[in-house]
């Protein structure tokens, strides 16, 4: 953990560039996000790098530079990594995941995955105008909690029952910071979309 | 010496015709596989024919002499097609002489070995640096349809690595079939001689089929359910997102594994849904053909 104070939020971070990884890891040839054995590859070095952090911890992964990812990469580095968080006794149950330059077509393969294991992801990048959504399965009332958060950035925690004054949308909120879709301090109680976490811990 | 005559035309339809002949070739038995009155082929005849190759040699233990077509067109066309180099691995023939110059190629895939995940890598990159004017030119996909295309493209040679363990072939080429269809129309083959759809689903779903466990209900369990035998979740999406995807261009999509065949097909196609009680022929082969769009589609 770093030295900031005890406002900021306590996250370690780290920005992965999916290619930098393919090439480092794969071999120098690959420009493509294709084939299983590629994507396990792939993940595998991101939960090493992310072995190294401390927790809990945003991992951003920068699709920016992949040309084609099929269905079976998407399954290995998008709903694995995802999947990994719902294992109680794994190390990154505490990762935050926001995954960026998502291209028009990454998106049928990630939103087919996800929907395959019932996951949902923070995604940004090309026919999303700068902003942040959700991908995947999310109830329309988790949608609606999550982009109020979103909107606003940060719901300092005693303001949460004013922005949320309906306990079923706390609850809610619970449901999407269980699925690390919303990270809340864990000393100040704070809510902070993941989108801001980008920029403070950059 | 057992003479197998490779009929005139071989295509996605008439491979069963030259793989009947696998019936009844015996033990140390030395096959002659006639070419010579090849008069049309296509990627799923190439690989027919490769597979036919190398399973007399799996039978016989001896490998066939093999024929060259006696149309210089066809046998030139074969040369293009990259067809020669791999046939040489299973059959001895003279290659024949190449004719012209080489020239700049309008082959969209030539044959290629599929053994390892690098050869996966290899056929994308590949397809698509030559996909693109086909794809948007000829078929008037938009431009979109590369990727997509090639996403099929790694899916469906990824088949052959995670079940078939054995390697297998790919090739692509588009074709005006103006008599038949009046459009043009993409072939996509890929084929293995590895376990087949049966072999590999047998471990884990077999039990639940009981008696009615043969190859058409293990395609029928990958192909419309997309069971696989990996008890993880995300498997077994390849061949549906294929489906989907072949589904969209209104296109033909089969697999045929053991004695079965299995297919999606549109209107303009007349093939069987499901085939039982075909010549067996080991592994599987996966058809697909892409029509061109008619300005009607939009």
């Amino acid at each position: 953990m770093d030295s900031r104070g005890d406002g900021d939020p306590q996250l370690d971070a780290f920005a992965v560039d999916v290619r930098d990884l393919l090439d480092r890891n794969v071999a120098n040839l690959y420009s493509h996000l294709v084939t299983r054995p590629t994507g396990r590859a792939v993940r595998i070095a991101i939960e090493a790098q992310l072995g190294e952090l401390d927790l809990p911890a945003l991992s951003l992964v920068d699709l920016s530079s992949v040309s084609i990812l099929d269905f079976s990469c998407a399954d290995e580095v998008v709903a694995k990594l995802l999947l990994a968080r719902r294992d109680r006794v794994r190390p990154h149950r505490d990762v935050f995941f926001v995954f960026t330059g998502v291209k028009l077509h990454h998106r049928e393969p990630i939103l087919e995955v996800l929907a395959r294991h019932e996951l949902t992801a923070v995604a940004g990048g090309e026919g999303m105008g700068g902003a942040f959504e959700l991908l995947g399965a999310a109830a329309p009332r988790q949608v609606e909690v999550w982009t109020r958060v979103e909107r606003l950035g940060r719901v300092p925690a005693p303001r949460v029952e004013e922005v949320f004054p309906e306990l079923r949308e706390r609850r809610t909120v619970e449901e999407l910071v269980d699925r690390g879709l919303i990270f809340r301090h864990p000393l100040r109680g704070d809510l902070h979309a993941l989108r801001t976490l980008l920029k403070e811990t950059a | 010496m057992k003479v197998i005559e490779v009929p005139e035309t071989l295509d996605y339809r008439s491979g069963d015709r030259l793989v009947e002949a696998l019936d009844g070739v015996e033990s140390e038995q030395r096959c002659l596989l006639s070419a010579r009155h090849l008069r049309w082929i296509d990627p799923v005849g190439m690989i027919t024919l490769l597979g036919v190759g190398r399973e007399l040699k799996r039978r016989t233990g001896v490998a066939a002499l093999f024929q060259a077509p006696e149309s210089g067109q066809v046998s030139g066309y074969l040369g293009r097609m990259g067809f020669y180099q791999p046939a040489g691995e299973v059959m001895d023939f003279e290659a024949p002489r190449r004719r012209g110059g080489a020239g700049d190629s309008d082959v969209l895939l030539e044959l290629t070995r599929i053994g390892e995940n690098h050869d996966v890598h290899a056929v994308v990159e590949r397809v698509q640096e030559r996909a693109g004017a086909i794809l948007s030119r000829t078929l008037r996909y938009p431009p979109s349809a590369v990727i997509q295309f090639a996403v099929i493209l790694s899916e469906v040679c990824q088949n052959v690595l995670e079940h078939a363990e054995a390697p297998g072939w790919v090739a692509a080429q588009s074709y005006n079939w103006s008599r038949r269809l009046g459009r043009h129309v993409l072939i996509l083959a890929v084929g293995d001689l590895g376990r087949g759809f049966r072999g590999s689903l047998a471990s884990r779903h077999s039990g639940r089929f009981g008696e009615r466990w043969s190859d058409a209900t293990a395609l029928e369990a990958a192909f419309i359910h997309g069971l696989t035998r990996f008890p993880d979740q995300g498997r077994g999406q390849g061949i549906q997102q294929m489906r989907k995807q072949v589904r969209r261009w209104d296109g033909v999509i089969s697999v045929r594994s053991g004695t079965a065949r299995i297919a999606d097909v549109p209107d303009w196609e007349d093939l069987p849904p499901l085939e039982q009680d075909l010549p067996m022929f080991p592994g599987a082969q996966i058809t697909i053909l892409l029509p061109e769009r008619l300005p009607e589609d939009g």
